[in-house]
């Protein structure tokens, strides 16, 4: 690791403060992915700023029809949170499925989908629920906020501040893990809802998260498993890695969207 | 140079860290406290977990700056007054450990399962040892070691 | 002394120290005034290396020394180098090209050391070797066997024409040749058997220290046999000489073949050392480890059984291109020749048994010997060709295998591969085991499994390997550099205690237990009161070190040889103090005694007597009770054992589950049942990651692609099954103790037994690993084929 400066700041302001004075200041959430990228020296910023300290940011709370999320709330917290297991499970099973307990003590929410990794949980998560993502500047729906492979709306000094998950009626996520690093070869969250039927596969997309129109419509007719038999996608724009070909993952999102549904209830 | 103070196993320590210091560098460098290991470079093997604030955590992606202020427990703290913890001695029972590097990194996460789940099954505790990795013992004396230590626990 | 000698499950001696982090592995260990050393490494797998221009990594902040090969070699320092010459079928020995200690004007492979620097922190001397340009001149790489043997292919060495290192074979081949011209069936199959990375949880590290005062050097480093680090740092290195140079390997953090050889990075360390005048410092980073660490297996085979119409084999031909990597290392050539070849009979009294080797460099790491060596690669020849013969021919695999197992009554067996089994009973295995996993339940299951979508599979794996190395006559003769021997020195104190100087090297295995379990047994001394040494050639008399599941057999042996040596001279002490005839002087649970009489005395009190010679025979015996014992056996041993493994295939996914695994072994005596089970665990999980989740693969340009946990997969504790693990004890009637060694068996029968289950699930060959995707693709290919 190149050294940095460390900055941990109480108060969203600290940070922009810190962030804008810094020649190239980077935010750490809980630094799971971060630091790990860092000691590859892959990236070499002059200051990082931890957002660990700032009570604003952590927290979880059920308001109107949703849950928010503090964006720096952890994995662990998320997945064993009253009313995230008992408003939306399927979000709580989701975090309860990154990683390992020890990266679920440390890994955050903000941080995760900052990063949109392509392989990640919380985009499929995001998208399939129809959240927003809330930013000391706006509010962006997560359909506008995953851009591309680490690739987000965000700019260089907007800080995600929360995420607002509606509740939905049912919802469902299935993982098929890459057996190595056990994130997702191909993850798929489907949901009924506030926000219509949604399936956002994550894992499989080149371009990160997508949703897939065509079970969308499939389940808007009958939100059964059943109901996606003969529905695929394309391996055309699909992930090809060692570890699964793009024809793989095609299939493997068929087969992961019925779990989801099933998983549903 | 940043100073950090933390307390580790009890005691209070100071030291003076780069920014970029990781928590496992200090405490194995700065306190000598070899008990956690670094077995991977990747944040996957879970050699070097320690419980920071009663969780546990990969000490090897963490900075030691982020402990500011943090309770740490280390391998180093399980025992008490040379009496091995309830995990220590299930381990040492059951064969938990062959050459021992993974050890650390296992009873540590154990502890925190253990917290949480004083009776975890078998797919319980396969599962919650997704981060830690063991090349020697297949895990099979590992996972019973932890139910019995779960057991001894309850009383 | 049942509850603590041998045969009981005695607690480890060593669990409190690595219990409560007091494990004193080779990076926990600082020496004053380290410096810290990093090695640039090479990131082409193959280049021309026209310069390195180390100038400004030399001004950089900290840096005390810039190293490259030209360094080295004016110092006359020389790199690893190949223990086993193999005779090919020509009669000449195998090709091993010259390795200098860093490489000089080529590179090899991607992780190849290039250059070190040693500054006064690891950071410093990290960011001083961005500083080094190295000019490369890159050069088209190849990776696989057939590429790199194919005409006009790059050539690594300039001495070794065709990148060929041997060709060489066992067995008799007209013999095979007319078994199969008479065969009413024969059954062809083609195997990969999958590259592996070994990935002991502790990366390798040393520290190179030099004293001016003695002119003498100590290396502290991660190795399996510290002995044999020193003798060939001292004889082909030129860093001895052995009584100047001390190797310590401490506690060690798993091996599994991979810390036997003495590799660069800790042959410059220790050389830096003494250049430097400061201690140095070098702990590898798990990406390096993955690198340039020796990986394992890596077989290309075809193999063929021929059959009469009854099944009774009759004749076995294998041909196999193994690769070695860049270059050769300590066993590289023993693993794919005698190690492998010398198992093809397996447990069966194939008549004719014909096999030829060839392997290959490529632009690859380093392969040697990883875990069974060779015995897993032979096993999963013959028990795959086995599977699918009985599937052929529609007989039953339990009767295919047991029309033609070797019976119990014919050992001594001398097999068509050189080797002669001593001892085993292979029926008794497979009954055993097929009792375990209830075999004749099997179909009842599979319709269960079938009822909900899944495809069961079950598939078995009878094996036999030949471990315990040793016999030196034997390894000498076919080409190995060292003898084969162990060493033990029991040293009783004064006051009763005992230590145990063994040059087996304990890095998870339990010598600390189960050589004290041994001394108490024969000795009659509580285990408590015996301590075992081991891993430092200053303390340690001498010793061949601990790989090829030898210290039970051969470590252990000595330890026994010497504690029988203490009897003896004790029975004299005795003689002399009871005023009896040494004839007359009974041994018993570490007590003397004479017949007819109420004498006594222990073995504390003879050893009191011996250190403390105030009424002692001085003028025969010398004082002290102090004996080594040298063991040198006359043939390898013979584990066996009969594996079973039970899968569910989900058919959507390809995604394999472990439903069960058996296994029932033939280890010999079992001296500690509780270490011994712990061994064949780890052994299966090792050998299940070779089915089911390991592989190392290199791109065709030579760049690593699975070079870290996030794409190579250890077998985690969700990955596995709990094991059922029985022995059967057939003691092996050439040493001692009776051990045959446990250390491998796990990892050389799991893989056939865990791929012919899932073979049997779906149908269709495929090779290991048997990923989702492989299977579901197989699975595809199957539909297809159907329709
Ligand atoms: C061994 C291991 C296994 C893992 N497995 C999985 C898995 O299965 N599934 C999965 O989804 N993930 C997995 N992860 C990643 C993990 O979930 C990370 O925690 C997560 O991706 C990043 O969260 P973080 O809080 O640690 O972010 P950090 O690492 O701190 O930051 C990541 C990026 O986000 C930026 N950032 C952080 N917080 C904010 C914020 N509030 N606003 C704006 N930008 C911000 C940072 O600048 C940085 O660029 C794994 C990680 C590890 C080490
Ligand atoms: S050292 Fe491997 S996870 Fe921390
Ligand atoms: S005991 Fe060796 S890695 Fe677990």
């Amino acid at each position: 690791m190149y050294d940095f400066n460390y900055h941990r700041p109480k108060s969203i302001d600290e940070a922009l403060s810190a962030l804008s004075s810094a020649s190239d200041g980077k935010l750490m959430g809980g630094g799971q992915t971060l630091l790990p990228t860092l000691k590859q020296r892959l990236a070499s910023p002059s200051d990082v700023v931890d957002l660990s300290a700032i009570s604003e940011l952590s927290g979880i709370t059920e308001q109107g029809g949703a849950i928010v999320i503090g964006a720096g709330t952890c994995h662990a917290e998320v997945a064993g949170n009253a009313s995230v297991q008992s408003k939306i499970p399927a979000l709580a099973a989701l975090a309860e499925g990154i990683g390992d307990p020890q990266v679920r003590n440390r890994g955050t929410i903000g941080g995760s989908i900052a990063n949109n990794d392509p392989a990640a949980d919380y985009p499929a998560a995001l998208v399939g629920l129809g959240a927003t993502v809330k930013t000391n500047m706006r509010e962006v729906a997560a359909d506008d906020f995953f851009t591309g492979m680490f690739e987000t709306a965000l700019a260089d000094d907007e800080i995600v501040t929360a995420v607002s998950f509606p509740v939905p009626e049912k919802a469902g996520y299935a993982k098929f893990p890459n057996p190595a690093s056990r994130y997702a070869i191909v993850g798929v969250m489907a949901s009924k809802g506030p926000a219509g039927v949604r399936v956002a596969v994550t894992g499989a997309g080149q371009g990160g998260v997508f949703r897939v129109s065509a079970m969308e419509t499939a389940l808007a007719g009958h939100f059964s498993a059943e109901a996606l038999t003969g529905v695929s996608v394309p391996a055309d724009d699909l992930n090809a890695d060692l570890h699964a070909s793009a024809e793989y993952r095609a299939h493997l999102v068929g087969v992961m969207a019925k779990r989801a549904v099933d998983a549903a209830g | 140079m940043p100073s950090v103070s933390m307390t580790v196993n009890g005691k209070a320590v100071t030291g003076e860290v780069e920014g970029r210091t990781l928590l496992v560098e200090f405490l194995r460098q700065n306190l000598n406290l070899t008990g956690t290991h670094v077995g991977c470079d990747t944040s996957q093997c879970g050699a070097c977990v320690v419980h920071v604030n009663g969780k546990s955590i990969k000490a090897c992606t963490t900075l030691a700056v982020q402990a500011e202020g943090a309770e740490i427990i280390t391998i180093e703290g399980m025992a008490t007054n040379g009496d091995l913890h309830p995990i220590q001695a299930a381990f040492k029972e059951h064969h938990g450990l062959q050459c021992g590097f993974c050890t650390p990194g296992m009873v540590m996460s154990a502890a925190d399962l253990l917290q949480r789940n004083s009776n975890p099954s078998e797919p319980e505790v396969r599962e919650w040892l997704e981060g830690n990795i063991c090349r020697c013992t297949g895990y099979q004396n590992i996972v019973k070691a932890i139910q019995a230590a779960a057991q001894a626990m309850r009383g | 002394m049942a509850e603590t000698g041998i045969g009981a499950s005695v607690r480890r001696k060593e669990d409190n120290r690595f219990l409560t982090g007091k494990g004193r592995y080779t990076d926990d260990i600082n020496r004053l005034g380290q410096a810290y050393a990093y090695f640039l490494l090479s990131p082409h797998a193959r280049a021309k290396i026209n310069g390195i221009d180390t100038g400004a990594a030399k001004q950089a902040p900290g840096v005390l020394g810039v190293f490259t090969a030209a360094d080295l070699a004016a110092d006359g320092v020389g790199g690893p180098i190949c223990g086993w010459v193999v005779t090919q079928k020509n009669g000449e020995p195998h090709k091993s090209p010259a390795v200098s200690a860093l490489a000089s004007d080529r590179v090899n492979y991607v992780g190849e050391q290039v250059a070190v620097v040693v500054a006064e922190t690891l950071t410093q001397a990290k960011d001083a070797a961005e500083l080094i340009e190295v000019d490369y001149e890159p050069q088209q790489a190849v990776t696989k066997m057939k590429a790199s043997l194919a005409k006009g292919a790059p050539q690594l060495h300039d001495d070794v024409p065709g990148n060929l290192c041997f060709d060489w074979e066992i067995g008799d081949k007209a013999a095979a040749d007319a078994a199969f011209a008479k065969a009413h069936h024969v059954t062809k199959i083609d195997i990969l058997n999958n590259r592996l990375i070994p990935n002991a949880l502790e990366p390798r590290a040393a520290i190179g220290e030099y004293d001016s005062g003695t002119d003498s050097s100590t290396l502290y480093t991660t190795s399996q046999n510290p002995h044999v680090a020193r003798l060939v740092l001292a004889a082909f290195m030129g860093l001895g000489p052995e009584n100047k140079l001390r190797v310590v390997a401490p506690d060690v953090g798993g091996g599994f073949g991979s810390k036997i050889y003495v590799y660069r990075d800790e042959i410059v360390t220790l050389w830096a050392a003494k250049k430097l005048g400061r201690p140095v410092k070098w702990t590898a980073e798990r990406s390096a480890s993955f690198l340039n660490d020796a990986h394992g297996r890596d077989h290309d085979t075809h193999a063929e059984l021929a059959v009469d119409k009854d099944g009774n084999f009759l004749g076995l031909r294998v041909s196999t291109l193994a690769n070695v990597g860049a270059h050769n290392q300590i066993f590289s050539t023993a693993t794919p020749s005698y190690l492998y070849g010398c198992l093809l009979a397996g447990q069966y009294k194939t008549p004719a048994v014909y096999g030829e080797v060839k392997t290959v460099f490529t632009n690859t790491a380093p392969v040697d010997a990883y875990r069974g060596a060779g015995r897993p690669e032979a096993t999963f020849v013959v028990e795959r060709l086995v599977e699918k013969t009985a599937r052929e021919m529609g007989i039953d695999r339990t009767e295919l295998r047991r029309r033609n197992f070797i019976q119990p009554e014919q050992f001594p067996y001398q097999t068509p591969c050189l080797v002669q089994y001593d001892s085993g009973d292979f029926p008794l295995l497979l009954n055993r085991g097929m009792e375990v996993i209830d075999y004749a339940g099997f179909p009842a299951r599979r319709q269960a499994s079938a009822s909900r979508g899944k495809l069961r599979g079950l598939g078995l794996s009878c094996w036999v390997e030949a471990c315990g190395l040793a016999p030196s006559a034997v390894v000498g003769a076919l080409g190995g550099g060292v003898g084969q021997w162990e060493s033990a020195n029991i040293k009783f104190n004064p006051t009763g205690s005992v230590t145990v100087f063994t040059g087996s090297h304990s890095h998870g295995q339990g010598h600390e237990t189960v050589f004290a379990q041994i001394v108490s047994e024969h000795l009659g001394i509580p285990v408590e009161s015996v301590e075992v040494v081991h891993g430092d050639t200053a303390v340690v008399p001498f010793g061949m070190g601990t790989y090829g599941s030898r210290s039970g057999p051969v470590g252990g042996g000595a330890v026994y040889k010497a504690a029988q040596k203490i009897v003896e001279k004790g029975r004299k002490i005795a003689a002399h103090l009871f005023e009896a005839s040494v004839e007359d002087v009974e041994y018993a649970n570490g007590t003397y005694s004479v017949a007819g009489t109420d004498k006594t005395k222990t073995m504390a009190e003879i050893a009191f007597a011996a250190y403390v010679p105030h009424n002692y025979p001085l003028d025969e015996l010398e004082p002290g009770l102090d004996e080594t014992s040298f063991f040198d056996p006359m043939n390898f041993t013979f584990p066996s054992g009969a594996y079973f493994a039970e899968v569910e295939v989900d058919p959507d996914t390809g995604q394999v589950t472990i439903l069960d695994m058996v296994g029932i072994d033939d280890v010999g005596t079992v001296m500690n049942p509780m270490i011994v089970t712990g061994q064949l665990h780890g052994g299966f999980a090792q050998g299940i990651g070779q089915a089911l989740y390991e592989q190392c693969v290199y791109d065709d340009d030579g760049q690593l692609l699975t070079g870290s946990l996030m794409d190579y997969c250890m077998p985690r504790a969700d990955n596995l099954p709990s094991f059922k693990t029985e022995e059967t004890n057939q003691p092996c009637p050439h040493n001692p103790l009776g051990v045959k060694g446990c250390g491998e068996a796990g990892a050389i029968g799991s893989p056939a037994a865990m791929l012919n289950a899932v073979v049997d699930a779906i149908g269709v060959d495929i090779d290991m690993p048997a990923t989702p995707e492989k299977v579901w693709r197989a699975l595809q290919s199957r539909a297809q084929a159907a329709e």
